[in-house]
């Protein structure tokens, strides 16, 4: 079963230097781990909310808008791709992910299979 | 064995045959035993009706084998830690729990927590749906997070047992159903995982708790309070099954909190007359308890056991100290040492705080009755 493990957590990018490359030196370890684990399947470190855009259609026509879909304090800062064989797998692998420590929340999704294959 | 449906029909059907059998015939000698290899052959029907319909006789198959060389019935507890998992909410942990592994009917679960019918079933659907979608488990855990998931299976269990115990709502204050469901799964969990020291623990405090039930009210329904309850009708098996089952639990550091609380419990439940209850090792062990689970409702009951042990007005300065915002039980206990203390003016006022957050019907009739006690007397001065 695939996994989206969703980080809740975009502090990365106004935390002071050293702190960010501290923080990018655990994620590398895990993800090196994950990989060797073989759970990884891919992963995704997303720019600051700031930079979204979200696009919807309003009346048949195309709206496209500045900033993220909902504008809430938590937005989603990244996201790791796992296959595991069941819920708890997957929750050990997000109980590890850095950023829980430091106040971000996981979110965990299974991941339906998609209609067609590319 | 992987699928929860499957399991759970078949556990299902396992416990309706034993309802009719042992009925008859009594139980058999080991009941746990019985109702798996039950639930096993039951699976394999349903299985095979199944597999008829879509063609998967390989499923049957993987049945049928015999899975590991485990001594132990495994099936019923893999069941009780996919109901319990924490990725499903508190209430349909509870409801799943009642219905899968207990057997109990949704609307008799809806009832029991007074929940309309189509929110229960729908929760159960839920909850269904994210075990199977989200893949949540069907087995015992790991060693490495045993503890804390078997933590979540007895907060259930002992949630079911106090909602039996002191229902929150309607008129009656004991739903003896609900309780009986608690101590049956709190044994399976002793029988099942024997090594651990807490189920003991839990078990032996529903048993003495338990053992008071049918003197808790009287023939109208009406609540008896502990120092007036007629200690000769309590349960003594229950009491010595509970006392033995302490022992156990109590061996071993760190004791844990349903050691703790079984331990006071015993204090009471052995108590021959309430005039010999041993308040000061009460006191002390809802010390511990504080110590290990810190929470308002325990040194609310410390405060108790300290106002019986060295003095109504020490207990009542710590009582004073306390913030329970909407717990009935924090006035009513205030009220009942004022009442005491012979300050009856202050002890109505109390009353009447009480009376105003209360929700069960023989609790309310048990606080209007002392506050008619207390104005009574009042207005006899």
């Amino acid at each position: 079963m695939l996994y989206m493990l969703m980080i809740i957590d975009e502090r990365s990018w106004t935390m002071p230097k050293d702190e960010r490359d501290a923080l990018m030196d655990q994620y590398a370890e895990l993800l090196r781990d994950i990989v060797k684990s073989g759970n990884f399947r891919g992963s995704g470190y997303l720019h600051p909310s700031s930079t979204a855009t979200t696009v919807r259609e309003v009346n048949g026509k195309r709206v496209t808008m500045d900033g993220p879909f909902a504008e809430t304090k938590e937005q989603l800062g990244g996201y790791i791709l796992v296959e595991c064989k069941d819920l708890d797998e997957a929750i050990s692998i997000a109980g590890r992910i850095p950023s829980i420590r430091t106040g971000g929340a996981v979110e965990v999704r299974p991941v339906a299979p998609t209609p067609v294959s590319v | 064995m992987g699928d929860f449906d499957v399991a759970e029909d078949a556990l299902q059907e396992a416990f309706e045959a034993a309802l009719a059998q042992w009925a008859a015939a009594g139980p058999p000698q080991h009941p746990v035993a019985w109702l798996v290899s039950t639930a096993r052959h039951k699976a394999i029907d349903v299985l095979r009706r199944r597999s008829l319909a879509e063609g998967k006789r390989d499923e049957l198959a993987a049945w049928a084998a015999p899975e590991d060389d485990a001594p132990v019935p495994l099936d019923s507890l893999r069941l009780v830690f996919t109901c319990c998992h924490p990725a499903l909410a508190p209430e349909a942990q509870v409801a799943l729990t009642l219905r899968t592994v207990c057997g109990l009917d949704t609307d008799e679960i809806a009832r029991a927590f007074l929940v309309p019918l189509p929110t229960l079933a729908q929760r159960l659907v839920r909850a269904k749906a994210k075990i199977k979608i989200a893949r949540i488990p069907y087995e015992v855990p790991g060693d490495e997070v045993l503890a804390e998931r078997l933590g979540a299976v007895m907060a259930v269990v002992y949630l079911v047992f106090n909602e039996g115990y002191s229902a929150s709502f309607g008129d009656d204050l004991v739903r003896a159903d609900l309780c009986a469901e608690a101590i049956r799964l709190a044994r399976m969990l002793v029988g099942l995982l024997p090594g651990e020291r807490e189920p003991k623990g839990l078990l032996a405090l529903m048993l003495f708790h338990d053992a008071r039930r049918a003197t808790r009210t009287d023939a109208e329904g009406a609540i008896v309070l502990l120092e007036e309850q007629d200690r000769s009708r309590w349960d003594a098996a229950k009491i010595a099954e509970g006392s033995a089952l302490l022992e156990q639990a109590l061996r071993g550091r760190p004791t844990g909190p349903y050691a703790v609380q079984a331990a006071i419990a015993a204090l009471h439940a052995r108590a021959r007359s309430a005039r010999e209850t041993d308040w000061p090792q009460i006191a002390a062990l809802y010390g511990v308890l504080a110590a290990i689970h810190p929470s308002p409702v325990v040194e609310l009951n410390r405060a108790v056991a300290v106002a019986m042990a060295d003095g109504l007005e020490r207990g009542l300065a710590l009582l004073d100290t306390l913030q329970l915002p909407g717990y009935h039980l924090l006035p009513a206990a205030r009220a009942d040492l004022l009442r005491r203390l012979g300050r009856r003016a202050e002890a109505a006022a109390a009353y009447r705080q009480a009376l105003a957050l209360v929700t069960n019907d023989a609790e309310r009739r048990f606080l209007e009755r002392r506050l008619a006690e207390t104005t009574g007397a009042l207005s006899g001065d």
